[in-house]
């Protein structure tokens, strides 16, 4: 069998069954959607009206918000196999690089899906303004991608140690920073700028760099971290 | 064909707690072994360990096709492990199991094939039904299906019959005794009965 | 580290803060002359703080190669000390700002990457904290300062473009107009800090080879025999 293809092929074989396992369960998505549409009203019960605060404080909350949603369930893929003490079967039949390849996939998926129910819920009722809407898209897909490279591995990390809950949002904010500056930067872009394009486009590459930083650095780690 | 586990000098120390000490064995195919010892005498760590799910401290543990040595890929393409610790995905069902790990390790299974194997440990009936339902038996006949699916020449088994009744214990010894006659099964037990289930290879101490 | 060596360090260090008071000119062009002097003492803890960093994950990789517990202590006593030198580089950074702007925070890119370090060895000891088993600990903790060092080479590398936008103008002192002396004072300052820190060090790993030993003989003196052995056959 060929090396490089057989860890692709299981990283599409943990995928699939981490989502049939979250679509049975609900317990990643139930946490992280529930988590961002209460705090999304509960900001817009703070700001109300929200016309008068300014769009860069609107778009840094939106990605606390994310970010603090996201730290809810994103520890939860690597947390599931331990608890349940599924790991150490997935460990004989798996690969460590396929283990990560399909758990950052599905974490990738988990962010999407939280950002498609946020982001939309937050601009209707923070009255956030909606000048680019395509460049905004590509913000948010991008961001939250890196947001899930930035966090996987770290969430393998809190798996193996005590007091799970608290420990995630600890470790995973310094390495999720970046990220969340460069985004909030963008998103401040997308929505202000009259040459949105030309201000984010640097932002964007930056975003991408970071992701073909981290991800191989968590590849490199990943294996110490998953093996005993 | 000719497989063999060379343990040599393992060991291996928690924090400062010494598990297991300077364990040496060969394990040549075909045939099946028992490793012995009561209860906190490190037995499932050294089942785990020659698994390679566990790194010892001192020493290491050599798989070896005619002689050659194998990639920690293949390594894990060779072991079948059924273990307490090691649980199944209860809220999927019996079939859906099987298709992960069929997957998992690249095997192109199809779902007729896969019941054909539930078929022969009597889960059949139940391939649509979560795990979760399963008695104690039935997920132990499935954890033996999913060791087995990649017909591995090593089979590992930690304590397989706890908890099991007269027939689940017989269907137990049944499958070792397959196994054993062309490839290796390493049994970790303090249950008289399996005691007997191979030649004793290795007992631990308190 | 030999005794003269100490000796030679301490004096060192000594006389460089005598010649930061008497031979250092007050720094003219800030808003209070006499006070910048800080400046020598404030950027070597912070270029200290980044050395234990680059140590920490220096020593995390060597571990993940070896397994060898002392290079885990080894990481874990550059961590210490880099969060003693962080606290010193934003205690000392703070001063000077509360002087020179009247604040003590401004939200600087250089302030800011500091912080994030002093958050990074937060995280890596409340992790070091949440694990029991020793090798265990050692392992997960390398694996996230390696993790977190790619991150923060990140962060402050992005960090003025996008704080920038926030303050335009922002001038911690201009390298150009800094006086030769300050210059060498600083340095001077910096190669003794440096030696502290290598001392300090030395007697971290010291301590902790002394409590292993210590529970190794108390494991030895409670439970004389308890260790189980393997026949084999």
């Amino acid at each position: 069998m060929n090396r490089s293809s057989s860890w692709a092929h299981e990283a599409i074989a943990v995928f699939a069954k981490d989502w049939l396992l979250e679509l049975r369960t609900r317990v990643a998505l139930g946490a992280v959607v529930l988590f961002a549409v209460t705090s999304v009203v509960a900001s817009g019960f703070a700001l109300a009206p929200p016309s008068g605060v300014p769009a860069e404080v609107k778009a840094a909350l939106l990605w606390v918000v994310i970010f603090f949603a996201a730290v809810a369930g994103l520890s939860r893929v690597f947390v599931v196999e331990e608890e349940t003490r599924t790991a150490d079967a997935l460990r004989l039949a798996v690969s460590s690089t396929g283990v990560f390849a399909g758990k950052l996939a599905f974490n990738a998926v988990l962010m999407w899906t939280l950002c498609a129910i946020t982001v939309p819920l937050y601009l209707l009722l923070l009255e956030a303004p909606l000048r680019n809407a395509s460049l905004l898209v590509i913000v948010v897909l991008l961001g939250s991608t890196a947001l899930a490279c930035a966090t996987t591995a770290v969430g393998a990390i809190v798996a193996k140690a005590t007091m799970r809950g608290a420990l995630f949002g600890v470790l995973s904010f310094p390495v999720a920073l970046p990220p969340l500056l460069v985004v909030i930067h963008a998103t401040k872009a997308a929505w202000l700028s009259d040459n949105a394009w030309r201000v984010a486009a640097g932002d964007l590459q930056v975003l991408s760099g970071f992701m073909l930083v981290i991800v191989p650095a968590s590849v490199l780690v990943f294996e110490h971290i998953w093996s005993e | 064909m000719k497989w063999q586990i060379v343990l040599r000098r393992v060991g291996k120390v928690f924090d400062e707690r010494t598990v297991l000490r300077d364990i040496s064995a060969t394990i040549t195919a075909p045939g099946a072994w028992v490793i012995s010892g009561p209860n906190g005498s490190g037995k499932s760590t050294l089942l785990r360990i020659i698994a390679g799910l566990l790194t010892p401290t001192e020493g290491e543990v050599l798989y070896l096709y005619n002689g050659e040595r194998l990639t920690a890929r293949q390594q894990r393409q060779a072991v079948g492990m059924v273990a307490p610790d090691m649980a199944l995905y209860r809220p999927l069902t019996a079939l859906e199991n099987l298709r992960f790990f069929a997957r998992a390790r690249g095997l192109s299974l199809r779902d007729s094939e896969l019941l054909e194997w539930l078929e022969k440990v009597q889960l059949r009936p139940r391939a649509h039904d979560p795990v979760a339902t399963f008695s104690t038996g039935m997920v132990q006949r499935l954890k033996l299906l999913t060791a087995l699916l990649h017909r591995p020449p090593v089979l590992l088994l930690d304590e397989p019959g706890s908890n099991l009744d007269e027939a689940g214990a017989r269907f137990i010894y049944q499958t070792v005794k397959e196994h054993a006659g062309h490839g290796i099964v390493v049994i970790a037990t303090n249950d008289t009965r399996e005691l007997g289930y191979g030649e004793p290879l290795i007992q631990l101490g308190a | 580290m030999n005794r003269t060596v100490q000796i030679l360090t301490g004096i060192w260090v000594a006389g460089v803060t005598v010649a930061a008071f008497l031979w250092l000119p007050p720094a003219e062009g800030f808003r209070s002359p006499e006070a910048a002097r800080i400046v020598v003492f404030h950027v070597p803890c912070a270029m200290l703080t980044f050395v234990a960093f680059l140590v920490n994950a220096v020593y995390s990789w060597k571990y993940l190669r070896s397994r060898d517990p002392l290079t885990d202590s080894k990481a874990n006593a550059a961590a210490e000390l880099g969060m003693l030198f962080a606290i010193l580089a934003t205690v000392t950074g703070s001063l000077f700002a509360m002087e020179q702007w009247g604040s003590a925070w401004n939200w600087d890119p250089r302030e800011t990457s500091i912080v994030m370090l002093m958050l990074v060895y937060a995280a890596y000891f409340v992790l070091r904290g949440a694990v029991e088993e020793k090798s265990k600990r050692a392992r997960l903790s390398a694996a996230y300062a390696l993790l977190a060092f790619p991150a923060m080479v990140f962060l402050i590398w992005i960090l003025p473009r996008i704080v920038e936008s926030l303050h335009p103008t922002n001038t911690l002192f201009s390298r150009s107009g800094l006086d030769p002396k300050y210059r060498i004072t600083l340095w001077s300052f910096f190669a003794g800090l440096l030696a502290v820190f290598v001392w300090m060090f030395r007697l971290r790993l010291r301590v902790e080879i002394a409590e292993a030993r210590l529970r190794r003989q108390h494991r030895r003196d409670t439970m004389p025999e308890a260790t189980p052995a393997g026949e084999t056959r």
